[in-house]
This record gives structure tokens, C-alpha cells and sequence, in this order.
């Protein structure tokens, strides 16, 4: 026992508790690990795979489930949830499909789509800012009025036709100079807005204070409803902007086009290191974690068979929340 | 439920002040009650040809979704949340369909429903063990294993088929004699009432609400918290697994995709129902008759013509003006 001590003594790096601070402190380095050693797996199992083509195609796929991890990043730092964005998004690239022969064309229709979206959101932060009602109820009964609204729609434009509107799938699928995906122009910009905003703004910072202590928010004199309902509207806008990125790579626009994403986005902001009950967590740590599982998700379906991919992924999210909660909870 | 706590404490006062006391303590569920019987009145003005019999057919349509908002109760009371009930639900049908897919004997049939219920135990073993033992909040955990639940379902029945038991399709289609009485609504009363009753008078059911309340006043009072957390998620496997038996019973086949409204619709009852997400408030009748309100909005707008999507509008209205109304209220009360 006393050698162990001594050890911890002399070189401190080697205590637990210090490694703890660096995970809990520095979750971009573990995590840029686990996606370096997934992408060695991935080399060695088929070896071939990774290449400059496969690297592309990832992060174009990685960059949408990015932004909608962005959703539940920022709602989960205060302490919410946002449920709502898979419907959100699938609506936001549906209706935009359903303005491409129409007067006005798919610019007109991404601006009604914007505004139906931030109007969702807008519903959800007064529900959530000002009724108090719980953020995972809220979003959920949002959900469902944005998918019956996207139903109804659907069964009143089948005449007027649906296509993805050509600019759309340029942006989604297309890649300049053969590697670098067309979708990083849109996902790039926001995930530097995102960052600086969670980083260097009051906004950021009431965020992280609304979550970690609403009570001492309050009593600091952060108007938590004005911050909720700002956060839900834009936490809705990013949903769209992922909805039609999605459209646009998958050149499909469907009212569930996205709703198999929710898990995942969830998933994506909880392996990158933000904390599901709020105040702590970060942006960075979420895009990490979006590649992450846009890897796992591309490997397990080449060599796994539906029913047991959906088993593997399932259990290495929990295993991997499992080793982080281990990893960096307290004392 | 709170109401059975103190019909205890009542038995010495008068008969008046008992009625009294449990009118106040299930106010909620009591307006609910009131708003279905408006509710049902308004059916049959908008489909006169709505009858008794009716009754039977909407009662076997919600009752895989009263049962997944009984089982949602029992874990929110305990203070968690079960993101996975549907696929729980899709994997003990498929089972349950599967294994009586050759018309096994009626004895085989019985051993197989006990079967399935075992797997519902273990499924909710499993959750509960994830959650104790990982300290993983339950919304990932759920999550995580929605997708495994969903993949399991997925290897047993790749696509939708089987067959149910002629006895247990009987168990719940129809009315029981007379037509005033469905026997889906006898079966889930009687299901409910044998895991319910027993299980909140039991020093288990206490504990449940005890650590929905506040964890850490129950460990302090002595209650094993992690396992009565685990339990929790344990009873709730074996609600879900009644859940999918009946999904199986009421369509005759098990279907690997679990639907995706349930999820939403068992925290959308639960919450209507009166019991709290916060955790230690509330009871499972509530759940259930919020279910069957939410499923009779949305066959009356189906009577009524009105586009079926508009349905789930409703419902998803329905479900967030209660909530705003209701924390309204207690606003302005807390601030009298």
C-alpha cells in the first residue's frame, strides 16, 4: 500500500483522480482515441476500406447527424431534451419538396419550411420557458403535432409532386474536388457559430449556468424564459437545416426521413461528453462523437446483418456512456 | 394509489369524510373519469352508431397501449423512464407469435404466455441492471437498448407473422355476456388490479414512490434504493410483456417493428394521467383511462371525417394544453 502511495507521490500523472481531470476536463483527447483506434478496426477488418472516398462519404453523413446532435447538445445543457427534431427536420425537407414546381420554387418553400420549424420550436420554448411543462413531454407532444401537421400536408401536395430540388442534392451529396463534402459549407459555419456561441457569449454561458443550477441562475438574474425559448426556436432551426441536408444526400423527402436519427443524435451528444442533467459539456465533444457512431454505424453494416447491427450498436452506446460515466464521475 | 395509503389511516372517521378524502386525493383521475363519459357521449352523437358493442372493439384496439402506459407509470413513479416499452412490446409478440405459429396444444399455449412473461421479466432485468449498475442516466440506457430489443425482434420474426392461440385472441375480443362489459377491459382491469394492488401496498410499492420522491431521503430512511430501482424497471418488463402478449392476441400475428407512437403515447398518458415525470406522484388508473381518452379523440375524428392525421395533432394538443393548464394552475396557486 505504501509503494503505491510513494508512486502517486512522486509522479502524480500516474493517480487516477488526475487522469479523471483530464477525461472529465479534456474529453476531445479519449475521444479522438477511441475514433482513431474504430477507424484502425475498421482498416485491419477490411482492409482497403478507409480511404480518401470512404473519409468523405463519413463526414458527409457525420456533418447531419452532427447538427441535430447540436439540437440535443444544446437543450441538454440546460438540463432539456429535444425530441422534437426528427419529425422537425423530416418536415423541414418535405415541405421544401413539395414547393419545387410550385410559384415561388424550393427557395420559397426552405423559407415556409424555416418558418413552420421555428414556429415548432417557438411553440415548445413557451411550453418549456414559460408553462414550466417537463422538456422531454413537451417536445414529444411537438413531435407528434409536426408529424400529423406533415401527414396532412403530404396527402394535399401528392398532386403537385415531390422532388429534392437539384441545388438541395448538390449540396447534400456533391463533393468538391472529389474529396471535401459540399455539406461542410453549411456545417462548418454553424459548428464555428455554435462553438464561439457556447464559449465566448453571455448566451453560452447562461446556458451552462441554467443547467448546472436553475436556481442560482434565477437568482443572478438570468431570465431563464427568454434564454429557453431563444434555445428551443434555434434548437428547431438546426433541425431543419439538418433535415434538408439529409434530403438533399439521401434525394428523398419523406415525413419519417430523420425520425431514425433521434436515437443516434442523442447518442452522439452523450459519447461527446455532455451531461444528460445538464451544466456540463461542450460542442466540440459532440462532433467527435457523431463520427464516432457515423463510423461504427457504417462498419457494423457492412458486416453485420440488420437485426444483429441494430443489437452491436445499441450495446457499444451503452458500454461506451457506461466506461465515460466511470471514467469521469466524481470523487 | 395515495388514496389507499391513507383509507388506512381514514377506517376510525366517518364514511362522509373517507368519500371526501378520496375524492381530493383522486381528483385528477375522478375529472378524467367525468371527461371520458363527456367524451363518450360526444361519440356516439358524432357516430350514432356507436353501440355497446362498440365498446368491445375500442377496448380491444387500446389495450396494448394501456398496458405500455401502466408499465411507463410504474417506472416514472419509481423516479426513471423506459424509452424502450415498444420494442419490448414488438420482441415479447414476435415471440409469444412465433412460438404458436404450429398451433401448439392449449396447455403448450398457456407454458408459452408464462414464458414470455419471464422474458419480460428478464428484459426489464436487464434495463433495471444497465441503469443501477452503470449510473448511465435511464433516458441513454433506454435508448440503447431500444435499438437491441428492436434487433432481437428483428431475429425472431423478420417480418410480421405467426399466429396466436385461439384461446388467448378469444381472451380479449368481444364482450363477456352482457355487451356492457368488453372482455379486454375485464382482462386489463384484472391484470392491473393482480401486479397493482398487491405490489403498492407491499413495502416494495412504498419504496417505489420513496425513491421516485427523493432518492436520497429514502436511503436515508433505510430503503435499498438500486434495488428497488432495478425492481422497478423489473415490474415494468413484465407490464410491457403483457403488452405485447395482447399485441399478439388482438392482431393474431407479431410484428418486429416496434411503433413508434407507443413510446410517445405511454409518457403522454402517464403525464395526463396525473403522475409526475419528477417521479412519486401518481398511480396507474389514471394512465389507464388517460389512454383510452387519447385513442376515443382519435376514432371520434376518424367518425368525423376529419383527415386521421389531424388525430395525432390532437392528441399532441391535447396532451401539451393539459400539461401548460395544469402547471398554470399550480403557479398561481403557489403564488396566493
Amino acid at each position: 500500500m505504501t509503494a503505491a502511495t510513494d508512486t502517486a507521490r512522486d509522479r502524480p500523472w500516474l493517480r487516477r483522480a488526475a487522469w479523471r481531470n483530464v477525461l472529465r476536463d479534456y474529453p476531445l483527447i479519449p475521444l479522438t482515441i477511441l475514433l482513431v483506434l474504430l477507424v484502425l478496426t475498421v482498416e485491419l477488418a477490411r482492409p482497403g476500406t478507409v480511404s480518401a472516398n470512404w473519409a468523405a462519404f463519413t463526414v458527409r453523413q457525420a456533418a447531419v447527424l452532427a447538427i441535430l446532435a447540436a439540437c440535443q447538445t444544446l437543450t441538454m445543457l440546460t438540463g432539456g431534451i429535444d425530441l422534437s427534431i426528427g419529425y422537425i427536420a423530416s418536415m423541414a425537407g418535405f415541405v421544401t419538396a413539395t414547393f419545387v414546381h410550385q410559384p415561388g420554387g424550393w427557395a420559397f418553400g426552405v423559407v415556409v419550411a424555416m418558418a413552420a420549424s421555428a414556429l415548432a420550436g417557438l411553440v415548445s420554448g413557451i411550453g418549456i420557458g414559460i408553462f414550466r411543462v417537463h422538456p422531454l413531454i413537451m417536445t414529444l407532444g411537438m413531435g407528434l403535432i409536426v408529424f400529423g401537421f406533415s401527414n396532412v400536408w403530404q396527402l394535399q401536395s401528392v398532386q403537385t409532386g415531390a422532388g429534392v430540388p437539384a441545388e438541395l442534392r448538390t449540396l447534400g451529396t456533391g463533393l468538391t474536388a472529389d474529396v471535401i463534402p459540399n455539406d461542410l459549407a453549411v456545417f462548418v459555419p454553424v459548428a464555428v457559430l455554435l462553438i464561439l456561441l457556447l464559449r465566448r457569449t453571455g448566451y453560452g454561458r447562461m446556458l451552462y449556468a441554467i443547467g448546472d443550477n436553475p436556481v442560482a441562475a434565477r437568482l443572478s438574474g438570468v431570465r431563464s424564459w427568454q434564454v429557453l425559448v431563444v434555445l428551443y426556436v434555434l434548437s428547431a432551426l438546426l433541425a431543419a437545416i439538418a433535415g434538408l441536408l439529409q434530403s438533399g444526400l439521401s434525394n428523398t423527402a419523406s415525413v419519417t426521413l430523420v425520425t431514425p436519427y433521434l436515437l443516434p443524435s442523442v447518442a452522439a451528444a452523450v459519447i461527446g461528453g455532455t451531461s444528460i442533467l445538464g451544466g456540463r459539456g461542450g460542442y466540440s465533444g459532440t462532433i467527435v462523437g457523431a463520427l464516432i457512431l457515423t463510423v461504427l454505424a457504417g462498419f457494423l453494416s457492412i458486416i453485420l446483418p440488420e437485426p444483429w447491427r441494430q443489437i452491436v450498436f445499441g450495446s457499444i452506446v451503452v458500454l461506451v456512456a457506461a466506461a465515460y460515466t466511470r471514467a469521469t464521475a466524481a470523487s | 394509489m395515495s388514496a389507499m395509503a391513507t383509507s388506512m389511516d381514514q377506517s376510525r372517521s366517518s364514511p362522509i369524510d373517507t368519500v371526501r378524502t378520496f375524492g381530493r386525493n383522486n381528483a385528477w383521475t375522478l375529472g378524467l373519469l367525468g371527461f371520458l363519459a363527456v367524451l363518450l357521449a360526444f361519440t356516439k352523437v358524432v357516430n350514432p352508431n356507436y353501440s355497446l358493442g362498440s365498446l368491445s372493439s375500442t377496448a380491444t384496439s387500446v389495450l396494448p397501449l394501456a398496458f405500455a402506459a401502466v408499465a411507463q407509470a410504474i417506472v416514472v413513479i419509481s423516479g426513471g423512464i423506459d424509452l424502450s416499452i415498444s420494442s419490448q412490446m414488438a420482441l415479447t409478440s414476435c415471440v409469444a407469435a412465433t412460438m404458436m405459429k404450429d398451433n401448439p396444444g392449449d396447455g403448450m399455449a398457456v407454458l408459452i404466455v408464462i414464458g414470455v412473461l419471464g422474458l419480460g421479466l428478464l428484459l426489464g432485468a436487464v434495463n433495471g441492471a444497465l441503469v443501477v449498475l452503470t449510473k448511465v442516466p435511464d433516458i441513454v440506457v433506454t435508448l440503447s437498448t431500444y435499438f437491441v430489443w428492436a434487433g432481437f425482434a428483428l431475429l425472431v420474426r423478420p417480418a410480421p407473422g405467426g399466429s396466436a392461440a385461439q384461446w388467448l385472441k378469444d381472451l380479449v375480443v368481444g364482450p363477456a355476456g352482457i355487451e356492457l362489459l368488453p372482455k379486454a377491459a375485464i382482462v386489463l382491469v384484472v391484470i392491473v388490479a393482480v401486479v397493482w394492488i398487491p405490489l403498492s401496498r407491499s413495502r416494495l410499492g412504498i419504496s417505489l414512490y420513496a425513491i421516485g420522491s427523493n432518492p436520497l431521503a429514502a436511503f436515508r430512511s433505510g430503503v435499498p434504493v438500486n434495488r428497488t430501482k432495478f425492481l422497478s424497471y423489473v415490474v415494468t418488463g413484465l407490464v410491457a410483456a403483457f403488452a405485447g402478449l395482447s399485441l399478439t392476441a388482438s392482431t393474431g400475428i407479431g410484428s418486429p417493428v416496434p411503433e413508434p407512437t407507443y413510446v410517445l403515447i405511454s409518457i403522454g398518458a402517464v403525464v395526463l394521467g396525473g403522475v409526475s415525470l419528477a417521479g412519486g406522484i401518481g398511480g396507474v388508473f389514471g394512465p389507464l383511462v388517460a389512454v383510452v381518452v387519447l385513442q376515443l379523440i382519435r376514432d371520434d375524428m376518424t367518425f368525423m371525417r376529419v383527415n386521421p392525421n389531424y388525430g395525432l395533432v390532437a392528441q399532441g394538443f391535447i396532451l401539451i394544453g393539459v400539461l401548460m393548464a395544469g402547471s398554470f394552475i399550480q403557479m398561481r396557486r403557489s403564488r396566493a
